[in-house]
């Protein structure tokens, strides 16, 4: 078996004293594709959000438990958000290039401010272009500005944004759900060869793709960790009746 | 319901017709849409002609000399403003260049931590100030400064500072709070610390919009007579040191229009042209600024996509 990447003990997450999560347990392995499904509203997005500490950006949000990442409690308190993120990179369902930024400075934009040499930077920024299957169409227009791409290659683009500080893991948060089918094609590729480097956390409505790209699946339900299989068991064979109502569309 | 027999929808026959009722919500439109344009028409007229009237009377005193010769005593010809000139300048310069950081600073606090209670609190403040009159922040510096150090350069841009500080506050905070919260995020998502995030990512996003309210702050200020007659004062000449008294073009103009002589009327208008066109010319560079700008830097903010 693989190695195990983040480990959730207990995690319990609310928003102003409303329980979004209730006793999440669960361990990710390293470098696979992990995909949480379940309706509207049952918290896979706040899940994804307490794994990179930007569930407390919101006012009025507590949470309680613990995660590991790399064995290292990332709720502790002497532990700075700031370092988390760096490690556990972030893509969101809206493309959201900086605007005002080029293409380039989007990329390059979290190393610098992180102090990576001149030298180096424009390798770091080609590198992770590459990664995201974004140079080739890029690499003559790098100056331009980021929201002059269209939908899909703005999210590719954040995807090389998300790579470029070399993080561990990369959070997704229903990634394709604004683009339309060619666009979701290349990203849900793209999203296979990135488990080479990285460990892929990735919330979907659709359960299509999570049966096309995951390595395990997740279900989750007002809260609850209904069950979490290996993606080829949770669509074939599902052991809780809940998830094989959600899946087969009885119910969400 | 009588209505909507006249829209004769359920016969089925000829539902796109026009009735009676459809004929009068189209007049009415026509009407409405020009009783605006005429409205508006109706208040650009007294402005361009404020314009012209200034133009016409000011031009024929604005030469050379105005610009470079300190004003002639009473009575004699010639003679300009220079004195005022760059006492505005002066005066402006060093409001502006306390006031713009500031009032940006206060800004930036306003819209990044706008939930906190201090926040609350300062936007009570800044929206307060920016709706006081001018003459009473010049009432109040004179109280607080100008008694205990007498007129000075210094006196007159503590009171522009108050008057330009909520205007550039409350714009900054209401340009940075049109950015959409997303874009923190990714911000904040990547590792940056919140005040990176603001300054690097933020603010050079509506750096152009930003630019604009720091022009119009400028120009407010450039005009503002009442605060600086009993802070600045005024001096016939040259300031030495930046605690004497100071000219300024606002004030002078005043001075000069009430003083009963030609000759120091006509350079008052020369002065009051000198004014609208430096503010003028602000807002257009401006414009110009954020017209070339915008076209290769700013996209603009795509709303509820």
């Amino acid at each position: 078996m693989s190695d195990v990447l983040v480990k959730i003990r207990n995690l319990s997450a609310s928003f102003s004293s409303v329980t979004v999560l209730k006793n999440i347990n669960l361990e990710i392995p390293s470098r696979k594709v992990v995909a949480f499904i379940g309706p509207s509203g049952c918290g896979k997005s706040t899940f994804l959000r307490c794994l990179n500490r930007m569930h407390e950006e919101v006012p009025g949000a507590d949470i309680q438990g613990q995660i590991f990442l790399e064995g290292q409690n990332i709720y502790e308190k002497h532990i700075d958000p700031v370092l988390v993120r760096r490690k556990v990179g972030m893509v969101f369902q809206k493309p959201n290039p900086f605007p005002g930024l080029s293409i380039f400075d989007n990329v390059a934009v979290g190393l610098k401010l992180m102090g990576v040499k001149k030298r180096v930077l424009y390798e770091r920024v080609e590198d992770s272009l590459k990664q995201a299957a974004l140079w080739g169409e890029v690499k003559n227009i790098l100056k331009r500005q980021g929201t002059s791409l269209s939908g899909g290659q703005q999210q590719r683009l954040c995807i090389a944004r998300a790579l470029a500080i070399n993080p561990s893991v990369v959070l997704m948060d229903e990634p394709t759900s604004a683009l339309d089918p060619i666009s979701t094609a290349r990203i849900e590729n793209l999203i296979r060869r990135l488990k080479e480097k990285v460990t892929v956390i990735i919330v979907t409505h659709n359960m299509q793709q999570a049966s096309r790209i995951s390595d395990k699946t997740a279900f989750l339900l007002s809260g609850e960790l209904v069950e979490y299989e290996k993606t080829s068991k949770i669509f074939t064979n599902p052991s809780e009746v809940r998830t094989e109502s959600y899946i087969t569309g009885r119910f969400g | 319901m009588s209505s909507e027999k006249e829209l004769s929808l359920d016969n089925g026959a000829v539902i796109y017709s026009y009735s009676l009722r459809d004929r009068w919500r189209k007049w009415c439109n026509y009407f409405m849409l020009g009783c605006l344009f005429l409205l508006s028409l109706i208040a650009a007229i007294p402005f361009l002609f404020i314009v012209y009237y200034v133009l016409a009377k000011g031009i024929s005193s604005v030469n050379w000399d105005f610009f470079t010769q300190l004003p002639k005593p009473p009575g004699e010809e010639g003679g300009g403003m220079s004195n005022a000139l760059i006492g505005s300048l002066v005066v402006v310069g060093m409001a502006s260049l306390v006031g713009i950081p500031w009032g940006m600073g206060m800004g930036v606090y306003l819209s990044e931590y706008r939930a906190t209670r201090t926040a609350k609190a300062l936007r009570f403040v800044v929206d307060l100030l920016i709706s006081a009159p001018s003459i009473v922040i010049g009432i109040f510096i004179y109280g607080f400064i100008v008694v205990r150090y007498g007129f000075s350069s210094y006196a007159g841009s503590a009171a522009l500072l108050l008057i330009m500080l909520p205007v550039v506050a409350k714009g900054t905070e209401e340009i940075l709070k049109m950015v959409p919260n997303h874009i923190r995020e990714a911000g904040l998502a990547l590792g940056i610390p919140r005040w990176k995030v603001i300054v690097r990512i933020i603010i050079p996003s509506v750096l152009s919009m930003c630019v604009t309210v720091i022009m119009l702050a400028i120009a407010r200020i450039a005009g503002e007579t009442a605060p600086l007659l009993f802070t600045a004062l005024g001096n016939q000449y040259h300031i030495r040191d930046l605690s004497e008294p100071i000219a300024t073009l606002p004030v002078q103009i005043y001075e000069f229009s009430k003083s009963g002589f030609e000759q120091m009327e006509k350079q008052a208008w020369a002065g009051a042209m000198v004014l609208v066109l430096f503010v003028f010319f602000i807002n257009f560079f401006t414009r110009m600024f954020l017209f070339f700008y915008k076209k290769d830097k700013i996209k603009p903010f795509q709303k509820g996509k």
